[in-house]
């Protein structure tokens, strides 16, 4: 009998996504679902999907998921956390959701060093909405909204989330990656089971950010793009590990237990 | 029977944590500041209870929608420029169909006001605030009895219609003491099955309020509107007044009735005939109840802290079949019984 | 019967409590009352009054359009209230730091030296129980050892010392007043 090498992960719905060719998403959802199946922890996940293209992440995930409003999923995952302290809650979210419309709510949340998981969707624009800028579009990328190209002086500068909210005391684990090749692809994986075990381990706040291609607003090809990140991309944006306080937190809660 | 001497905020908050809230987020705003603080002081005492001091109105709004999800009751508190803050958050519980107590304290406006008492949120209360089709239960109570039988009632009713209910006070509400009993609350009812807490072995579940589908969405749309109806047929709440020998009626709500009160008591003290028609639900408003009484009485008087809010209410119900006029005070102004009885002589004086 | 009083004074010199343990008392005694205190921006300079109103039946409204009684422990609360009291009313007034006098004659005044008298009884905290003392007398409103059981409970957890020093402000300021 032949040995099952690859299959659909558990919390995935046997469903199609939505979601372009090439979009970034497609990968960020499976991996999501495969490390929640490797944790075992689907039935005790509660997830919380932003306002953008991933709007629909209910349609997709096979576990418990309330919507939030646009920027608002970690005032909402702090709701659902502080009620259920023991349930693993997450926030999936984009850029113009994190560092736009919900940075207040983002940043406090990590602030107050909240015991959830932040997965932050970074691709330069936003998708739903039909390609206008984003506060992470870059210096002179043309979107709908700045045709001439982004320029500092009218639109300011690439917020750098990573950098950002590695400063704040109250997160544990940050780190930047992408999802442009396999070798970025199975990196990414291992990232977002540090950050669930992270929280699992209640040492709490962790935010994996995605550098993730957006073929149709980028209006490029599948390959362009994942070129695009390499080249542009993560020169303003570089990948890496930006903080992980995990063994540090570790080890005076095991002192204390 | 227990009496206590506590402020209206404070009693609030303490009727809230006897009737089972065990989440409270909220952001400092005068004058409801005291509801606050006697949470962050009593929700960690409570087994279970949570209190959050959010970054913004918005934050606490969207802090209690996450735990209502998971079936904890819940309230914010805030007073009238934060309530406008919290109208994106009130719309997606109408939404979701997530049950929350939602206090507002009114203060003068518009903009940043005053904070003085005032009833110039009417409106934004009774017509469900934020965007789209709903609305919101609100109870406009007038005593610190009421403010604690009333947030009690509250949290049962947002169970009963998973809706969000809105208390409506303002700062001379919260601010004075009078003395209060707290009734026994109700054991809970509220099924599981509209509780997020994880798939378990189970099958998964998500609440949301996107609804792309126009056909789907409209039939959404419908079923809040058959349990609005549901509502307005079973929870309407009114008090009368000296209303069965009345030539002139009162009409007014909160803290403007206790006003309006003692004005008909100095009246009558003068033989004047006037009464008054209280609403308690200011949604859904009394409106069959008034238009009976226009039956009898053929003249109103609809007295507010704002330019006629309210007021607009009144003519639905009366449908020209009584006249209606109107004083008002906005800003934070709070008139004396004996300010108010001059007005209403006045207008006593010119009806036939 | 229904008794409507005013409160004022600086911000520390406990007028917020006087008007609170008078209510509490009233309560226990079986009367409506309701305390409307003044808030937020308002008494952030230093002042403070409250309003508290007593009766044997339901209380409409706890404002007061003309109170029965006037107790001011400060020179501008004099100047902002004396005009409100009604006609008969009483104003009791803290004469350790208030020169003037209401030119109303249609009123009684009590001049109570309360500031002075607190710092014979040894605590200069003490000077509004002293005025509670004299109030309680003049207006009968509740029977004093209702008040000072009122007054005890407020209190608290607070040390019995100062319990003792409370009973002894309030009889000074009962006995500064004649019957």
């Amino acid at each position: 009998m032949a040995k099952k090498v690859f299959g659909r992960p558990e919390s995935l719905k046997e469903t199609y996504f939505h979601y372009c060719p090439g979009c970034g998403h497609s990968i960020a959802h499976r991996l999501v679902a495969e490390v929640i199946d490797e944790l075992g922890i689907r039935g005790t996940t509660i997830g919380v999907p932003p306002a953008g293209c991933a709007v629909l992440a209910y349609n997709y995930f096979d576990i418990d998921m309330l919507e939030a409003q646009h920027g608002r999923g970690p005032a909402t995952a702090t709701g659902i956390k502080r009620a259920l302290p023991d349930r693993i809650v997450f926030s999936y979210q984009g850029d113009g959701d994190l560092a736009a419309i919900g940075m207040a709510e983002s940043f406090h949340a990590a602030n107050r060093g909240e015991n959830i998981t932040v997965i932050f969707i970074n691709n330069a624009v936003y998708g739903m909405t039909g390609g206008q800028m984003a506060p992470t579009t870059m210096l002179d990328q043309r979107t709908t909204t700045s045709p001439a190209g982004r320029n500092k002086i009218l639109d300011g500068y690439p917020v750098k989330v990573s950098e950002i909210f590695s400063q704040l005391q109250g997160t544990t684990y940050v780190e930047r990656v992408t999802v442009n090749s396999p070798a970025s692809v199975n990196k990414t994986k291992k990232a977002l089971k540090k950050a669930f075990q992270c929280q699992i381990d209640g040492l709490g706040f962790s935010l994996v950010e995605i550098l993730s291609p957006c073929p149709t607003n980028w209006k490029m090809t599948s390959v362009a793009s994942c070129k695009w990140i390499d080249e542009v991309m993560s020169k303003e944006f570089p990948l890496g590990v930006f903080k992980d306080n995990i063994a540090a937190v570790k080890k005076p809660a095991e002192a204390a237990s | 029977m227990n009496k206590v001497l506590m402020s209206g905020n404070n009693i609030i908050a303490e009727a809230a944590i006897r009737a089972g809230c065990r989440f409270y987020a909220g952001y400092p705003i005068t004058p409801q500041n005291e509801l606050t603080e006697y949470m962050a002081e009593h929700m960690r005492n409570v087994e279970g209870g949570v209190f959050v001091q959010s970054e913004s109105e918005i934050a606490a709004i969207h802090m209690i929608i996450g735990a209502s999800a998971t079936g904890a009751r819940v309230m914010t508190s805030s007073s009238s420029p934060g309530i406008s803050l919290k109208q994106e958050g009130i719309s997606s519980m109408a939404a979701c169909e997530l049950p929350g107590v939602i206090v507002n304290i009114m203060r003068g406006g518009p903009g940043l006001g005053n904070i003085r008492p005032a009833q110039g949120d009417y409106f934004q209360a009774t017509r469900g605030g934020g965007h789209g089709d709903y609305r919101t239960i609100v109870y406009g109570p007038a005593t610190c009895q009421e403010l604690a039988d009333l947030t009690m009632n509250a949290f049962d009713l947002a169970d009963l219609y998973r809706t969000p209910v809105m208390i409506l006070a303002d700062g001379m509400m919260g601010q004075m003491m009078e003395p209060v009993v707290f009734k026994k609350p109700k054991p809970r009812q509220y099924s599981e099955k509209f509780m997020l807490r994880g798939a378990g072995q189970g099958k998964s579940k998500f609440f949301r309020g996107l609804i792309l589908d126009a056909i789907d969405m409209e039939e959404h749309n419908w079923k809040l509107e058959r349990k609005y109806q549901v509502i307005i047929k079973k929870e309407t709440l009114h008090e009368e007044y000296k209303t069965e020998d009345a030539e002139l009626v009162i009409v007014a709500y909160g803290t403007a009735a206790r006003i309006a009160k003692g004005a008909i008591k100095r009246l009558r003290e003068n033989g004047m005939k006037v009464g008054l028609f209280r609403p308690i639900t200011l949604w859904p408003f009394p409106e069959l109840k008034l238009r009976a009484l226009s039956k009898k009485v053929k003249n109103y008087l609809v007295f507010e802290l704002s330019t006629g809010q309210m007021l607009d209410d009144v003519r639905l119900a009366l449908q020209g079949y009584a006249a209606i006029d109107f004083h008002g005070r906005p800003g934070g102004v709070v008139p004396t019984p004996a300010e108010l009885a001059n007005v209403i002589a006045r207008h006593y004086e010119t009806i036939d | 019967m229904m008794l409507k009083t005013i409160f004022s004074g600086f911000g520390g010199q406990g007028v917020l409590m006087m008007g609170y343990s008078l209510a509490h008392g009233a309560m226990s005694h079986g009367y409506h009352v309701t305390y409307l205190p003044a808030y937020g921006a308002e008494v952030r300079g230093g002042t403070a009054n409250c309003t508290v109103a007593v009766a044997d039946e339901e209380i409409t409204s706890p404002v007061s359009s003309e109170p029965d009684n006037l107790v001011v422990m400060n020179s501008p609360s004099l100047t902002t209230f004396q005009n409100k009291v009604t006609h008969g009313g009483i104003i009791f007034l803290n004469s350790s730091i208030i020169d003037a006098r209401p030119s109303r004659q249609d009123i009684k005044v009590y001049a109570v030296p309360c500031g002075d008298m607190a710092q014979e009884v040894g605590n200069i905290r003490v000077a509004n129980i002293i005025m509670m003392g004299a109030f309680i007398k003049k207006t009968g409103v509740v029977p004093a050892d209702i008040y000072l059981k009122s007054l005890e409970t407020i209190m608290g957890s607070k040390k019995k010392s100062a319990a003792e020093v409370n009973r002894k402000a309030f009889a000074a300021g009962y006995d500064f007043v004649k019957d």
